[in-house]
């Protein structure tokens, strides 16, 4: 019953997606039993977010599953004497593990518990329908529905708790959410992990390892080998989708090309605009001015470049599938946009689509139809992070690690 | 309560909040790495000179770079003076201990009083370079593999370690870390900052400036929006040349400079602060 509240907890901040490790989550269990939440909600507010987020992205989600847990307070209350009483217990987890599971403590190693601790909370999930909140109407609440007297608990000063409860309520860390925002920084953090290192150019760093290889081979006169610096040698082409159904995305877009523009990691980044769908010309600019063709950018970069396309891959169907049906007046257009698209991402190893749109409308048209050309992904970090992975993926890792070895 | 909690309370020179304070004490009091993050110039590295000052203990810094590797902090191996001794040198070449050297966690291990270790900017490193350091971390010991020497912490040392969020750090070493965002101060907040900084300000260009500054971060889409620093250089700048409240009525902001500092910024501000236009016209395409 003792673990009604704290398991509630852990099960609440799971379902918002904050995977809670054991580890954690017993850091936090020797941290109550120090003492260290000062016997007041706000510090255990503090306490607990302290321990178990790792990211600010999650600190909202985290005031969700708090909310969620302790939201029904409306009284002042701080923890409890009960709860002291439990944790204050030499052996600190023998009221909220079970006793077979103590007994198991005493006998097998850590390792072995944390293993059957994580099992049993996996088995709890199952037959633990809510009603154990901290002050419920469910009846299986350490403190119960009719036995409450907020006079009679309470041990510090009024006040305290409803501040937690404000701070989680107030939801300050919305801003952070990685599923919502999506600024320059953000982005040039995901495009950091587009790297494949490899050495190249002047041999100008001293190779230890060699170097005293080869002096004792040498009888111990001195010999020094010199070895290539790493460097990063991915190619970027963004190809990116202007004006129309872009507009709404038009910012986004601005803040993934000036991240990739000011990624100074690439070893080339060459960019290209075009409406709706490629088609036989590629334009240098947004205002789409000036055409190069798009057969002559495909001779300019090799296979070794990574292909990243944005756009919302949305357009009337005989914009992709018909000759002649591009719907920009100037492009005339023989060969299909679907040729087209299917040329490019015949040309290159690995390439994505980014689509700043949301995943739920990808289903249907034109979208799913790319989207089976070009493993597509959504414009926010998690997609990105998704994209990064596709562009450089096991293959590319491997080759990277290799790189590191050499 | 357990006595060696709450030992950390901000000092003189250094304001902490309630929740930062915590975080702090709950590190010490766990022996676990603290990881401090948060925007440019909210006193992310300042946090660890702090905590050694009120704790009264000496403070060990470890600035990370590109380069830097986890090695690197526990010793260095100088293979090339011993390869140069082994030549030219009078030193007895045998004796490899001479040739360790120890880096900031190694002095930290080995110093004989409780120290602050500082690992600052730990994201600039290698993607694994976190990893690489969980096991000296939790052990608090590490064996220097060419002379066979165990090295253990005389005294756990405090850890902070700062990230600037470049890079992802992996998951293995966030969960053996107290974690801890420092939010942009609050007005109320950054009153008692400011007072630190610049005692005795009267009241009224305090009022003024934190609202100008506010402002400008709030409606300005700027780049680089103004830190808790640069307030205190600009109120610095208003005190010396003079200026009152009453000049920082209107659009206009005196040593603008002070406070933005990139050009676009500049002129992105300016423009709203003339009242030209209330906000950007829709998405601006004008980045290439």
């Amino acid at each position: 019953m003792e673990q009604g509240l704290f398991l509630d907890l852990f099960y609440a901040l799971r379902k918002h997606g904050i995977d809670v490790s054991i580890q954690e989550w017993l850091a936090l269990m020797k941290a109550l039993s120090l003492g260290l939440e000062k016997q007041s909600l706000t510090g255990f507010y503090h306490l607990s977010r302290s321990l178990l987020v790792k990211t600010e992205a999650d600190f909202d989600s985290f005031d969700e599953a708090f909310l969620e847990i302790f939201g029904d307070l409306e009284v002042p209350i701080d923890l409890p004497e009960k709860l002291r009483e439990w944790l204050s217990d030499p052996l600190r987890y023998e009221k909220l593990l079970s006793p077979d599971l103590v007994d198991k403590l005493r006998t097998l190693g850590l390792e072995e518990l944390l293993k059957l601790f994580e099992q049993r909370l996996r088995e709890q999930k199952e037959a633990h329908h809510g009603g154990s909140r901290w002050i419920g109407t469910g009846g299986t609440s350490p403190l119960g529905h009719s036995g409450y007297h907020p006079s009679g608990l309470r041990i510090g000063g009024p006040g305290h708790a409803r501040r937690a409860i404000r701070v989680a309520e107030e939801r300050r860390f919305r801003a952070y959410r990685h599923d919502r925002v999506l600024d320059t920084r953000q982005i040039k953090v995901a495009l950091r992990r587009l790297r494949e290192l490899r050495r190249e150019g002047i041999e100008e760093e001293l190779d230890i390892d060699a170097t005293i290889e080869k002096t004792c081979r040498n009888a111990g006169e001195l010999e020094l080998v010199f070895r290539a610096p790493r460097i990063n040698d991915v190619r970027l082409l963004l190809l990116m989708d202007v004006g129309g159904t872009m507009e709404p995305h038009a910012h986004l877009v601005e803040r993934l090309f000036s991240a990739a523009f000011a990624s100074r990691h690439l070893k080339d980044f060459r960019y290209y605009f075009f409406h709706n769908c490629v088609y036989a010309k590629l334009y240098q600019d947004e205002w789409l001015r000036e055409p190069v063709s798009t057969l002559q950018v495909l001779r300019e970069v090799d296979q070794r470049y990574k292909l990243v396309i944005v756009g919302d891959a949305s357009m009337a169907p005989t914009e992709l599938v018909s000759p002649w049906g591009a719907l920009y007046r100037d492009e005339m257009n023989p060969t299909s946009g679907q040729e087209w698209l299917e040329k490019l991402a015949g040309h290159f190893s690995r390439s994505v689509w980014i689509n700043p749109e949301p995943p739920g409308n990808w289903r249907w048209g034109t979208t799913a139809a790319i989207g089976r050309m070009f493993p597509m992904h959504h414009l926010s970090i998690d997609g990105l992070d998704g994209a990064v992975q596709t562009l450089v993926g096991a293959r590319g890792a491997a080759r990277a690690a290799a790189a590191n070895l050499t | 309560m357990n006595e060696q909690f709450d030992l950390f309370h901000g000092t003189s020179r250094y304001i902490v909040s309630d929740a930062l304070r915590d975080s702090v004490n709950v590190s010490v009091a766990l022996g676990r790495p603290l990881l401090v993050r948060g925007e440019p110039g909210t006193g992310k590295t300042v946090l660890a000179e702090n905590v050694a000052e009120a704790l009264s203990m000496p403070l060990i810094r470890w600035f990370v770079k590109s380069t830097t590797k986890a090695a690197d902090g526990l010793y260095v191996y100088d293979t090339v003076q011993r390869l140069h001794d082994s030549r030219f040198g009078d030193r007895d070449v045998g004796d490899i201990r001479q040739y360790i050297r120890f880096g900031p966690l190694g002095k930290a291990f080995r110093s004989g009083e409780r120290v602050v270790l500082l690992i600052d900017e730990v994201d600039k490193a290698d993607i694994e370079f976190p990893n690489d350091l969980l096991n000296e971390l939790d052990e608090m010991r590490f064996v220097v593999t060419e002379t066979g020497d165990e090295v253990v912490a005389v005294h756990r040392p405090i850890v902070v370690i700062t990230s600037n969020n470049e890079k992802e750090l992996p998951d293995a070493f966030l969960r053996r870390c107290v974690f801890h965002f420092i939010e942009f101060p609050g007005p109320d907040l950054m009153v008692r900052i400011v007072d630190v900084h610049h005692p005795r300000l009267p009241k009224k260009l305090m009022e003024r400036a934190l609202e100008r500054f506010y402002w400008l971060r709030e409606n300005c889409d700027l780049r680089k929006p103004p830190s808790t620093s640069e307030l205190i250089d600009w109120i610095a700048a208003l005190k010396r040349s003079g200026l009152g409240a009453g000049d920082l009525k209107g659009g206009d902001v005196p040593f603008l400079g002070t406070l933005i500092k990139k050009e676009t910024d500049i002129e992105e501000a300016q423009s709203i602060l003339g009242g030209k236009r209330k906000r950007k016209p829709g998405p601006d395409m004008s980045w290439r």
